[in-house]
């Protein structure tokens, strides 16, 4: 193995330990998607894992969202593959559970919050068998668990944005599934429903369940997160937090828009120096 | 042939004539009127304004014949017409504005009532002793034939003022349509310049009833629009391109009928402009569908062989079977999946380039340059030789340049 | 009375019903994903689609026309989609286009073509004719008992009781992936429902309501059941299940009432002739979504759309 080609390969970094998918909650391979001509995502690896809460983080437009939606297949990918615990993602939908962006979806729907969380008991319970009360029991302990129980019976269009965004991850929850991924959970509520959905998140973690969140919020994430994945387009770091999230990886994702004073009032891992 | 030829140069008769003319003309305004619709993403309005013009031809008919005059006379039939399509317009908006429905909704309500109130008036009519020979299913479908001096007439002079209303409002109608926030910023009324343009739409719905009919007209509102946004970005030039679209259909679509039997005036001219809207969707140079299929497979080809030269560079196997077929096309893997000396060559340069990149990225720190770092634009479009020679300089390479990095 | 309303009035009013039903259930999901204009769509492009069967066949028969007509509606709303994504233009424009190219054809192939001699124009296609389809044989209530008499019920009351029995079955079976599809297409699809199969599921189910009540009852009525009263519904309730109880109530209340106003409703007023039944439905569904607009107790938006928090 002298091939002086890959000798400059290695020399330059650009070798790596191919990712080891197996029981990896979520793991991605060569994912590469784009609107019209301009790549939104590129060539992306990543491998998320288990018992653990990610963050995605980058720029504004860095692809975040795409790239969760494009490995879910609601937007087309390019190319790339998407194994979910080892398995391809069309044979793993059961163990997933996603929350969209709050704004995704038309709030004026006729259906109250009890609906939009039995919605997430729809895959277990089949097209045509009856929702007893025990799926009725189990959609309100969901709705407990992020405080919405006395909201049961309320037209979704008359809730806040943050009771909507609780809402959502109620019906996640009703799914009862081992992989998370949220889109933007925190993008747009009030400080109560933060915290609301940190808690459950940290509690789905302790019960050995993967999270992982797109998020736009630095401040948080050495707080929220155990790893992180950046991403500007390309795949720019993974890995702890403690490791990965440090100023060198913050500046080759976000370029020059984030201020160095900025990046002092952040909460950096320990390899914080560049 | 020499018929057709004779209506084209309007030597098919005087009411042929004044027919074409007044097709031209409508077909022209109803393209600019169209656009300013279209723009606004809101073509299906005039599908509920034509359809709302039928009552009113019912009620005008039974409201002449009730006052002891002919109930066939045109002018009193558009008025009447126009009349219950600016109510069906008003009720579209206020349905739109007071109640959770969406317009599409409002849309096809008022378009269905209106359409079912004028077939039951139609049909007492035809209970009357003067509606017997009424003729106004001529109001669907259109129809020129036996149609008198003075209907040719009013086409024609309704398909001249349409025009000139489209010239004098053209600027705040472009406005508004394109940015109607920028337009209301500007002190612009923009619900009053929103109802002009229902009027403007209005007019030509009511002009071309007799024409082209009310199902018909629709198409002549909107097909020209779609048809001229293929062949321009600027929203300008779609009003002019889509009036003389629509002129060209109208003009011709009427020679033809004139020329030959069996051949209606309103489905000719709707299928010319349609015939129109296939070949630009198909050939159209940047927005048509040959053209993007063939960017959209060469993008995909560039990205599929850029990832495949990423892995040959980190010396993994490719797997995906597109990037394996671009790899193999290009001679830069053998068939079975190992590098050739011209694809270890090109993915020498792929690794340098990404290097160079992550030097680049280092250096320059700034939003737009990690806006191009998408794996596909390559360095030398962004910076200057000069530069690159310095990054080569960071990176030192397998043939070091010499002196201390 | 009884003999002459199971003779005249029975079968037109049971069919112009069931129409109503079969369009309103289907007209339900498609006010909801905004696409309340594809029934519209649909209507229009039946007529290019009988034309055709006939050019084809030489004959009026109910079963090609019908095929006819849906195979027209499936190749409208193949054409619409193509439209949409291959040339970018926004879905009002795209149906507008083809469905005014595709009925213009037809009205250019039926002016071509001789069929003077058969019962076959652009009126009737658009305006249906209800009041023909009498039970000639029916001799009362009794009748309904008489195996000779029920033979000669009209073919239209077959077809259009098994399409609506079979919209009915398929909105029921397809509930869940139909109502959540509808919210959240995003969720639906992570959770690998197939979205865009059933999308189109559900416009082919509109366009086989479409067809078979366009051949007992005209375009006007498809168009006004496939909106007026799914949107008067939305203006009643804030739940789904609801909604669609509500819009099949007003379908059947449109049909009926427009029936009888247009049967008898001359009468009082001094005239002698009926007036379109087709007609006088769409403007009963019209009142009763214009009622709703007025004092529907959910008519209004309400809360937060999303932005605020």
């Amino acid at each position: 193995m002298t091939d002086p080609v890959l000798t400059l390969a290695a020399d330059h970094g650009l070798t790596r330990a191919a990712p080891a998918p197996g029981d990896s909650p979520l793991a991605i391979r060569g994912m590469t998607v784009s609107y019209g001509e301009k790549p939104a995502v590129f060539s992306v690896d990543a491998t998320f894992p288990p018992h653990a809460m990610t963050a995605i983080i980058g720029p504004n437009g860095a692809g975040k969202s795409t790239m969760l939606k494009a490995a879910l297949g609601v937007i087309p990918r390019l190319s790339g593959e998407v194994t979910v615990f080892g398995r391809p993602i069309g044979k793993a939908r059961d163990r997933i559970a996603y929350v969209p962006q709050r704004a995704s979806v038309d709030w004026d729907f006729p259906a109250t919050v009890i609906d939009v969380v039995l919605m997430g008991l729809y895959r277990r319970v089949g097209l045509l068998k009856r929702l007893t009360g025990a799926h009725l029991a189990a959609a309100r302990d969901c709705l407990d668990r992020v405080g919405m129980a006395d909201f049961t019976d309320r037209q979704i269009g008359q809730l806040s944005g943050g009771q909507q965004q609780r809402v959502f991850l109620a019906r996640a929850l009703a799914q009862e599934a081992d992989l998370y991924l949220l889109d933007e959970p925190f993008a747009g509520v009030d400080a109560a429903t933060e915290r609301a959905i940190i808690d459950v998140l940290k509690a789905l973690k302790a019960e050995g369940r993967a999270v992982v969140c797109v998020h736009h919020d630095l401040a948080t994430v050495a707080r929220y997160f155990d790893h992180v994945f950046l991403i500007n387009v390309r795949r720019i770091a993974e890995g702890p937090v403690a490791t990965a999230f440090t100023a060198a990886n913050l500046h080759a994702t976000y370029g020059g828009r984030l201020a160095t004073a900025h990046l002092d009032q952040l909460d950096l891992g320990l390899g914080g120096a560049s | 042939m020499s018929s057709l030829l004779d209506a084209l140069l309007l030597g098919a008769g005087y009411n042929a004539a004044l027919v074409g003319i007044g097709a031209g003309l409508l077909g022209f305004a109803a393209g600019a009127a169209g656009t300013f619709l279209f723009l606004r993403k809101r073509a299906l309005v005039s599908d509920a304004v034509a359809h709302a013009t039928l009552p009113g031809v019912g009620l005008a008919f039974i409201a002449m014949v009730a006052l002891g005059g002919d109930g066939r006379n045109l002018v009193g039939l558009l008025a009447g017409s126009a009349l219950s399509a600016w109510a069906g317009l008003l009720l579209v908006e206020w349905i739109t504005r007071r109640t959770r429905l969406s317009e599409d909704a409002a849309i096809g309500a008022v378009l269905s009532v209106f359409f079912g109130a004028g077939v039951v008036l139609l049909t007492v009519i035809q209970t009357m002793s003067a509606g017997r020979q009424a003729g106004l299913e001529g109001f669907l479908l259109g129809s020129t034939a036996g149609m008198l001096f003075q209907d040719a007439v009013v086409i024609a002079v309704g398909g001249t003022l349409a025009v000139l209303a489209t010239w004098v409002l053209r600027r705040p109608m472009t406005l508004v349509a394109f940015d109607a926030d920028y337009a209301a910023a500007c002190g612009y009324d923009v619900r009053r310049i929103d109802l002009a343009m229902m009027a403007l739409v209005m007019a030509v719905t009511v002009i071309g009833l007799k024409l082209v009919g009310l199902i018909l007209i629709v198409a002549m509102l909107i097909i020209p629009p779609v048809t001229a946004r293929f062949w321009t970005e600027r929203s300008g030039r779609v009003i002019w391109i889509a009036g003389a679209l629509g002129g060209t259909a109208g003009y011709v679509g009427a020679a033809i009928s004139a020329s030959a039997p069996a051949m209606p005036t309103g489905p000719i001219i709707v299928l010319g402009a349609a015939a129109l809207f296939l070949l630009s969707l198909f050939l159209a140079p940047a927005r048509g569908v040959a053209a993007a299929l063939l960017r959209r497979r060469r993008f995909q080809r560039r990205v599929h062989r850029r990832q495949g030269l990423l892995a040959l560079a980190r010396s993994e196997r490719v797997h995906d079977p597109l990037t394996l077929k671009v790899l193999r096309a290009e001679g830069l893997i053998r068939p079975d999946g190992v590098a050739t000396d011209a694809g270890r060559a090109q993915a020498a340069r792929v690794a340098r380039d990404e290097r160079r990149w992550d030097v680049a990225r280092e250096i320059h720190q700034d939003a737009g340059l990690t806006g191009r770092y998408d794996g596909l634009t390559p360095i030398e479009q962004v910076f200057t030789p000069d530069e690159i020679a310095a990054f080569d300089r960071v990176i030192g390479g397998p043939s070091p340049v010499g002196g201390p990095v | 009375m009884g003999n002459e309303f199971v003779q005249f009035s029975l079968t037109p009013m049971l069919i112009g019903t069931l129409a109503a039903v079969a369009c309103a259930l289907p007209g339900n999901f498609l006010l909801l994903r905004r696409q309340a204009l594809i029934g519209d769509a649909i209507s229009h492009v039946v007529l290019p689609g009988i034309v055709v069967a006939f050019l084809l066949t030489g004959a009026v028969a109910a079963i090609p026309m019908l095929l006819g007509a849906a195979g027209a509606a499936v190749v409208a709303v193949i054409v619409i989609e193509a439209i949409k994504r291959l040339g970018r233009i926004e879905p009002g424009a795209a149906m507008g286009v083809t469905f005014t190219s595709l009925f213009a054809g037809g009205v250019l192939l039926l002016e071509q073509s001789d069929t003077s001699s058969v019962h076959l124009d652009v009126e009737h296609a658009l305006m249906g004719n209800l009041e023909s389809l009498i039970w000639f044989k029916a001799r009362g209530w009794g009748s309904l008992l008489d195996p000779v008499a029920l033979a000669a019920l009209p073919d239209e009351l077959g077809r259009i009781a098994a399409v609506c029995a079979l919209v009915i079955a398929l909105t029921v079976l397809f509930w869940r992936p139909l109502k959540i599809s509808t919210f959240d297409e995003g969720f639906a699809q992570a959770q690998g429902l197939p979205v865009g199969l059933i999308g189109f599921g559900l416009v082919g189910v509109a366009a086989v309501a479409a067809v078979a009540a366009f051949d007992a009852v005209g375009s006007i009525i498809v168009i006004a059941m496939f909106i007026c009263p799914p949107a008067a519904a939305r203006l009643m309730t804030n739940r789904l299940e609801r909604q669609v109880g509500w819009s099949v109530v007003f379908a059947v209340a449109s049909a009926v009432l427009g029936y009888v106003l247009a049967g008898y409703g001359p009468l009082w007023f001094g005239g002698q002739n009926a007036v379109s039944a087709a007609g006088m439905i769409a403007v009963v569904s019209g009142l009763i979504l214009g009622l709703a607009c007025l004092v529907g107790p959910h008519r209004a938006r309400v809360g937060a759309r999303g932005e605020a928090a």
